[in-house]
């Protein structure tokens, strides 16, 4: 059967990103043309001014070489200019005679650079500073003269100009407004700027209003002249005063055209065959001019064009940030406040460092930093979310690293760092292998880069640094979100809270359920989506779902921790932390028997024994005669005691009895993450509660509840939940919110990353106000518990569920 | 890459009920790498020597998806048709010739 055809006119970067989405989508739905009108395949756009200042070259910049496009079966007709679309004979004419139909047709035209209307602007040596062959000019010129004159003050004015200095020219920038980059920074900012590019050599004739370009008589430019009469010698001049979307073709074959293409939120055009993205696209009356937001519109189109029909697009925050080497500007959102905001400032006018945050009702509106943008994509991911700042206000201005200790602080560190430094320490990944990466393979995602790099796809605590590197190589394109806006994994395009929100809406209580009722893209999942579904589908519908053994990571389905060289470890439990003798022995004798080569004390309170091979674990389990310790799982880890009231000279409390009661309540929970909990018996708080999700600390009158501390990858104190008077209380309170931790955070979310989303405020109003609340879900975790067995006793043959299968070896 | 079946006979090691859907069994030789024997959602019976060709990693304890299985120890995506690392990782773990017969799982053998 003959295929739709689908024919792209525009080859630029928003419509390459729409065709890669599509095919991954729906890889053979249509056969597929592309016209564009440079001789070049699709390339970079963002990244010619690394190419004008000779840091990078042209084939450094090209994103899809020809090969992609054979590859994937793209006929691509390069220099060949679309010239008219018969929409009634769903015809594309291209200059030179070829004629293409279409079924469906997707505009990527971009846009032009807007040419000044002044006398001389024809004149040679008048150039615009938009694609490859604008800048192979540029190059020229600074090879063979010496006055440049670049018109306009915005980011690309800049740019050229920056670039036009380091190649050796002359350059005066003439900017018709007081305030350079006055759509990007405030006046402050824009003092800073201008100091530092003319401390680079350039100048700057504003506010300054050109009416004629001179010619030397020749048909060259010699010259400029403003309307105050004055003037300013020139070999070439570059203008570069903004972009108008280019609807040329969408208007000649009667397209709604108001300034750019108007297009929906499905990015269709008033004609329903005709799709549309990118710089020539009016949303909701706004014309991007930015990279990430046009991506966001080709992944929506792409959905579309596949026939899947779900995708919407509801508009973006835009941030920008200024591509000259050792100037570091960023500003997103509203940076310029105004009626109802408040701004927090700080500047440092000597160091060059200035930063404005914009705040309203409680949320971060705006950002305009210059000089430290480190935090830049800290606070436009806050900007995105609309996180509430309250608890974060006094630290905000000092970044993300101010919030924790180790962790993160290295962000700070992205702009300034070697290419040989370390970013990622698990996998030895230095930052030149990861912007190397970023270069030539095309990455805007952090989750592109971890496939490429390796780079934070361990412990993740470099992400912060991963994604800062990101944003200085490729500035807005960069596409950094929360976890709570990113699909699962390439197998759906819902989120965590959209898969949780459908299996319990609609009920969905098996893995095929919610496959075929989200439409997942694969047949069976990948070892990122289905462990989530699973713990969603227990977690959500206990007693009713089934555990599948087969959706669990080695760990829980082995029930022990997989080391390096395959063997695995065993910790049995101990209620908390306590042994006695005949434990201790049956411990002696398996490492005996078992010949184990380590026995080690854990950082929980309990005894590792490491190094046991997969077929004798039934044996080990049955031998030891204790419970399972859940070391390796997704669960309730260990609850860490002090001796307490019952030993210690100043205990206040039986902080022992205390955590044992809570062990035994919480031993079999799954959780979205794994869970340690820690009782003191007194402020001194020798068993650590301070860094453990729940940590109960014992006062003279009564227990202090702390909830989401963390001692893992980056420290975390607990944050004070409640004091209350009796152990029942502890147990209640602190099951009640380990439940709500269970319902509502998405798998692999600690409950400092949960807190941290939702608000303390919220935790506390459903856990510590609502005292039924409080009471259902503590009646919810106990259930959910009640119908767990422990897993060694089933799997050395206790009961009928036991898969021996997996630990027996064949032979041959 | 693959074993060369020239000089290999068939050795029958298992049938397709004794491996779980979705899951995998170790064979054992002596002196000689272990062998993990898939069996996916859709009964198909591949196998590879026991070793992701990232860091050794024992395949046969990965989670089992479509006609892949994730390396346990780093998450490398192994194809098990044709034991090629998922890209933009690059390695192959080493394929064993294998044939089902009346149930019967056989391996190729040398």
């Amino acid at each position: 059967m003959k295929k739709p055809q689908l024919v792209m006119v525009g080859n630029g970067m928003a419509g390459v990103r729409t065709l890669e989405e599509l095919l991954k989508l729906a890889p053979d739905l249509y056969d597929i043309t592309v016209f564009g009108a440079e001789p070049w395949p699709n390339y970079n756009r963002i990244m010619l001014s690394p190419v004008l200042t000779g840091e990078q070259t042209v084939q450094d910049i090209i994103l899809n070489d020809e090969n992609w496009y054979a590859e994937n079966g793209i006929r691509l007709l390069l220099n060949r200019k679309v010239c008219r679309i018969d929409r009634a004979r769903r015809l594309v004419h291209a200059e030179g005679g070829t004629v293409v139909p279409y079924d469906k047709l997707l505009l990527a035209t971009g846009s032009n650079p807007f040419v000044l209307p002044v006398p001389g602007k024809d004149l040679n040596g008048v150039v615009t500073f938009r694609d490859i062959q604008d800048v192979s000019r540029m190059i020229e010129a600074a090879a063979t003269h010496r006055h440049a004159v670049v018109i306009g003050g915005g980011l690309l004015g800049l740019e050229a100009a920056a670039g036009l200095r380091a190649r050796g020219m002359e350059v005066s920038v003439v900017h018709l407004n007081e305030c350079l980059l006055e759509r990007q920074l405030d006046s402050e900012a824009a003092g800073l700027l201008r100091r530092t590019l003319e401390g680079r050599g350039l100048s700057f004739l504003m506010p300054r209003q050109t009416e004629a370009i001179l010619d030397d008589g020749q048909g060259k430019v010699a010259a400029v002249r403003f309307t105050d009469g004055s003037t300013v010698p020139a070999d070439l001049v570059v203008m570069a005063v903004g972009i108008r979307p280019n609807t040329e073709l969408a208007e000649g074959c009667g397209l709604h055209v108001n300034r750019g293409v108007v297009v929906s939120d499905t990015l269709q055009t008033f004609d329903p065959r005709i799709y549309a993205v990118g710089e020539c696209v009016s949303h909701r009356g706004i014309a991007y001019g930015l990279v990430a937001p046009l991506f966001e519109q080709a992944r929506v189109a792409a959905n579309h064009l596949a026939q899947f029909g779900i995708g919407s697009y509801a508009g973006s925050i835009t941030s920008t940030k200024l591509k000259v080497t050792g100037i570091d500007v960023f500003s997103a959102g509203d940076f310029q406040g105004g009626e109802g905001t408040e701004a927090i400032t700080l500047a440092d006018p000597t160091a060059g460092v200035y930063k404005k945050l914009v705040v309203k009702d409680d949320r971060l509106v705006g950002a305009c930093l210059y000089g430290d943008t480190a935090d830049g994509a800290w606070y436009f991911r806050l900007i995105g979310s609309g996180t509430p700042i309250n608890e974060l206000r006094d630290q905000l201005m000092f970044g993300e690293g101010a919030l924790g200790d180790s962790g993160h602080s290295g962000e700070n560190r992205a702009a300034a760092m070697p290419d040989t430094a370390e970013v990622c320490g698990c996998n030895g990944v230095c930052k030149g292998t990861i912007v190397k990466a970023i270069r030539d393979q095309g990455l805007f995602t952090v989750d592109a880069v971890k496939k490429h790099t390796k780079a934070a796809s361990s412990c993740g605590s470099c992400t912060g640094l991963v994604e800062q590197i990101l944003i200085n190589c490729v500035g807005g394109a960069a596409d950094v979100k929360p976890k709570s806006e990113k699909p699962i994994c390439g197998c759906t395009d819902h989120t965590h809270g959209q898969v949780r929100k459908a299996i319990r809406e609609q009920h969905l209580t098996s893995m095929v359920q919610v496959m075929q009722f989200l439409e997942w893209r694969s047949p069976d999942g990948c070892a990122t989506c289905r462990p989530a579904l699973n713990y969603y589908l227990i977690s959500t519908w206990p007693g009713e779902a089934v555990d599948d053994a087969r959706s669990r990571l080695v760990n829980e389905r082995m029930h022990a921790n997989i080391q390096k060289d395959g063997t695995y470890s065993v910790v049995p439990r101990m209620w908390g932390g306590v042994t006695n003798a005949g434990e201790l022995r049956r411990i002696a004798d398996v490492a005996d028997k078992y010949d184990i080569p380590m026995v080690k004390v854990t950082g929980g309170q309990r005894i590792d024994l490491l190094g046991v091979k997969k077929e004798d674990l039934p044996g080990v389990w049955a031998d030891l005669d204790m419970p399972c310790g859940h070391a390796y799982g997704k669960s309730l880890r260990t609850v860490k005691t002090c001796v307490g009231s019952e030993f210690c000279r100043f205990g206040t409390q039986d902080s022992t009895g205390m955590g044992i009661a809570l062990e035994k309540a919480l031993t079999g929970m799954w959780s979205p993450h794994k869970v340690k909990l820690a009782v003191s018996g007194c402020p001194r708080n020798c068993a650590e509660s301070g860094i453990k999700d729940v940590g109960v600390i014992a006062v003279e009158s009564g227990w202090e509840i702390h909830v989401g501390g963390n001692g893992g990858i980056r420290t975390e104190v607990a944050q004070f939940l409640a004091k209350v008077t009796t152990s029942d209380e502890v147990l209640e309170y602190s099951l009640a919110f380990l439940q709500l931790y269970r319902e509502e955070a998405f798998y692999l979310e600690r409950t400092v990353h949960y807190l941290s989303r939702v608000g303390l405020d919220y935790v506390k109003a459903r856990v510590v106000e609502d005292a039924e609340n409080r009471r259902a879900l503590q009646a919810r975790l106990r259930y959910a518990v009640s119908i767990e067995a422990d897993p060694w006793a089933e799997r050395v043959g206790q009961t009928p569920r036991a898969d021996v299968r997996d630990f027996q070896p064949l032979s041959v | 890459m693959m074993i060369q079946p020239t000089t290999c006979q068939w050795r029958l090691v298992c049938t397709v009920d004794d491996i779980p859907v979705q899951g995998s069994r170790v064979v054992q030789r002596a002196g000689q790498d272990d062998i993990a024997v898939f069996r996916t959602a859709n009964d198909e019976i591949f196998a590879v020597v026991d070793r992701c060709p990232h860091k050794g990693g024992p395949l046969s304890a990965g989670l089992v998806h479509g006609r892949s299985v994730a390396c346990p120890l780093h998450n490398w995506v192994i194809q098990l048709d044709d034991g090629r690392a998922q890209a933009p990782d690059e390695g192959c773990a080493l394929k064993v010739p294998v044939k089902v017969d009346d149930g019967g799982i056989y391996l190729g053998l040398d």
